[in-house]
């Protein structure tokens, strides 16, 4: 079946076939919860068991989503940066749920493609994470304002990596081998019911394998609906930075420019 | 050394702990750790060779080595040899046979409970099939107070769980005052809280007793936050009923949440001498889940269910009123699918429940595992009929701050409906009390609640 054209959310049915909401309806302004539903017998109304549906139809299909590296890889180098595709060590979904160990390894092949391409201060990794469809839809218009403010700062970017089946630690052994001062990830975030794309932004100072999150930095809720991409562009511009000035990631970087023991 | 042969290949386990492990129903986080059996025929050897395993051997072999580990030094050093007696001469496979025998009724297991360590109860249970884990917790009914009586027969309470992504207190506000006008909350109104701030969390805390003093709910309240929180808050007054904590199986997945022995004592003492309850004084609340002290990088070659079992030898000592497997939480990484979901809540259930704890489950999965809301119906279903004490109650399922999905105040309604079961007799009487249930447990017309008429204050101020 073709998908016909999306509407954000099913026909509503005709109010005579469902049963009302309920009287304390007016509460649903105070909470995106899905209160007042309403009951038929026991049962959620069909209305509300059909939009609960479609939620988790959404956030399942961004876990299952894939990158669209061709796109990207057509897309990316507009941004000035070479472009390299790597894969992790899980070689398909199944394996990546299972097997998180594997998703921050890279594959041997694809060490050969990130060694020998010469220092940089900052390396980005687009990773697929728990949704794909977030990284397609929002790593390049994030990157497309990040990236010059950094090279106006006088940073050296080194190259875009596309990364498939991958987790946030990945970036660690990708930015050692690049010989990156400090990594970004831009990876799909795990997909809840109000938001399957959802960008989350990494970064650790000095990556190498074997790093652990406090030594990681997160900008989480990339997406038009969350944090926008001009305000996460100035909050990761700011952050970057003052990790490559401090020369430090984690518990110790305050994203409001305030330092612990400082 | 244990071993068993099948035609001609034999199996060899060097330790109790390996061969646990080997024994484990399949599930992703022992792959992960690299203890589950390879195939399927050696997973049945090492049911056959654990189902000759003397019980003693558990009292005589620690797992976690008794120097290292004060979770193991506590199930030893408080390990009831009396208790035990009755099936100290049994092997696992005949406290097997001996555990569905009519034998173990009520009373035989209850006096048991003590003489059980959580490795003899995990061991039983790895030979036991779905039916069987329901069957034998179902005999047991676990009886804990605090402001309502939780556990009885035929009762099914639920943790309301009003939830937000930034604690506005309007918008839990708003969820809480659903729960209610759906029958939920007798088991506790808890929130988890967004930020572990004490401020918040203190705020919180004065909402939620405000709101329940404004209803006379007979209940208990509790915002989820680390013990060490709920230690400064309790100094400082705070309106706290329930003491809540995360907890693990070993020393070192609890060292991962910030707590010790020691630390729980001073908090369950602390929590006491409040003295808030009014029918009974059973103050702390636990959550566990299997793959925590793997995920802590702290299992010590256990499989997760092993661990999980230990993790309720650090429940017990502290007399809770409630503990809750937060079984579908952790991830496909720990348990793949709805399958592997819907067994391991049976075995936290039976293993809680035969250690002597009142057990409830969390029914839930995130959007990455292998499950969807028919399995939560399936295991919902199951647990009902195992006697669980009590579920979450979420509006829609949808927890929108925890980003998962556990079960709907509907669920708690269908549940109570098909299986006859009834609210915490107190909770039940302030329901039908407030126009909110009938007689006979059913929902009102929703108009008809007297809550409606005056809604608490947190809903008032700054209006809408």
């Amino acid at each position: 079946m073709n998908p016909a054209p999306v509407s954000e959310s099913p026909a509503p049915l005709p109010a005579a076939d469902g049963p009302a909401p309920d009287p304390w309806a007016g509460l649903q302004a105070f909470t995106a919860a899905r209160i007042a539903l309403g009951r038929t017998g026991t049962s959620e109304p069909l209305r509300a068991a059909l939009a609960f549906r479609l939620a988790h139809a959404h956030a399942r299909d961004a876990v299952y989503s894939a990158l669209e590296t061709d796109r990207l890889l057509a897309e990316l180098p507009a941004l000035g940066l070479p472009v390299l595709a790597v894969h992790s060590r899980a070689e398909n979904r199944p394996q990546y749920l299972q097997r998180p160990d594997w998703g921050r390894q890279l594959a041997a092949e694809s060490r050969q493609v990130l060694a020998g391409q010469g220092p940089c201060d900052a390396a980005v990794v687009l990773a697929d994470g728990l949704s794909a469809a977030a990284v397609n839809a929002h790593a390049a218009p994030l990157l497309r304002l990040l990236l010059p403010r950094l090279a106006a700062a006088g940073l050296r970017v080194g190259p875009l990596v596309l990364a498939e089946q991958a987790r946030v630690a990945l970036g660690d052994e990708a930015g050692q081998l690049l010989g990156a001062r400090l990594v970004l990830v831009l990876i799909g975030e795990r997909p809840g019911l109000s938001a399957p794309d959802s960008l989350g932004a990494y970064f650790t100072h000095g990556p190498r394998p074997g790093l652990t999150d406090e030594a990681r930095n997160c900008v989480s809720n990339i997406r038009p609906e969350g944090l926008g991409y001009a305000a996460a562009a100035d909050k990761l511009f700011f952050l970057l930075r003052e990790a490559l000035r401090l020369g430090l990631s984690g518990v110790g970087l305050k994203d409001d420019a305030e330092l612990l023991g400082a | 050394m244990y071993r068993h042969t099948v035609r001609q290949r034999t199996y060899v386990c060097d330790d109790l702990k390996t061969l646990l492990a080997r024994a484990s129903p399949p599930r992703a986080g022992d792959a992960l750790a690299g203890v589950a059996a390879a195939t399927y025929e050696e997973r049945v050897a090492a049911q056959y060779a654990l189902a000759d395993v003397p019980l003693r051997n558990f009292l005589h072999e620690a797992l976690v080595p008794y120097e290292q580990d004060e979770v193991t030094r506590l199930i030893i050093d408080t390990h009831d040899a009396a208790a035990f007696a009755p099936v100290g001469h049994f092997t696992v496979g005949q406290l097997r046979d001996w555990l569905v025998s009519d034998a173990a009724d009520a009373g035989a297991l209850a006096a048991l409970a003590p003489g059980l360590t959580p490795e003899m109860v995990a061991a039983v249970s790895k030979l036991l099939r779905n039916q069987e884990l329901i069957a034998v917790a179902r005999r047991v009914a676990v009886v804990t107070r605090f402001r309502n009586t939780l556990g009885l027969r035929g009762r099914l309470a639920t943790r309301l769980q009003p939830n937000h992504p930034t604690d506005d207190p309007r918008g839990i506000a708003a969820s809480l005052v659903d729960g209610l006008l759906y029958g939920s909350g007798d088991a506790v109104i808890g929130i988890n809280p967004a930020t572990d701030n004490p401020r918040a969390v203190r705020n919180l805390l004065h909402m939620l007793d405000a709101v329940r003093e404004q209803y006379a709910i007979p209940t208990q309240s509790c915002v989820l936050c680390h013990v060490t929180t709920a230690l400064q808050l309790i100094e400082q007054g705070a309106p706290v009923d329930l003491t809540f904590q995360s907890i693990a199986g070993t020393e070192a997945a609890n060292a991962s949440f910030g707590i010790r022995l020691a630390l729980l004592q001073e908090a369950w003492e602390a929590t006491l001498a409040l003295n808030r309850g009014t029918v009974g004084q059973d103050v702390m609340y636990f959550e566990t889940g299997q793959g925590s002290a793997l995920s802590a990088n702290a299992h010590h070659g256990l499989d997760q269910q092993t661990c999980e079992a230990r993790a309720y030898a650090v429940a017990r000592r502290f007399r809770p009123l409630l503990v809750n497997s937060v079984v579908g939480f952790i991830g496909p990484e720990y348990l793949y699918d709805g399958k592997q979901i819907i067994r391991a809540a049976l075995e936290d259930h039976f293993c809680g429940k035969l250690l002597g704890l009142p057990m409830g489950v969390d029914v839930c999965y995130t959007n990455h595992a292998e499950a969807d809301q028919d399995d939560t119906d399936t295991l919902l279903t199951l647990l009902g009929v195992a006697g669980c004490n009590f579920i979450m109650g979420v509006p829609g399922a949808d927890d929108i701050m925890l980003g998962y999905q556990s079960t709907s105040f509907h669920d708690a309604l269908y549940l109570r409906r098909v299986l006859g079961l009834r609210p915490a007799p107190e909770f039940e009487a302030w329901l039908r009390g407030q126009g909110i249930f009938d007689a006979q447990g059913r929902q009102l017309p929703a108009a008809a609640a007297q809550l409606l008429g005056q809604l608490p204050a947190a809903l008032r101020a700054g209006g809408g």
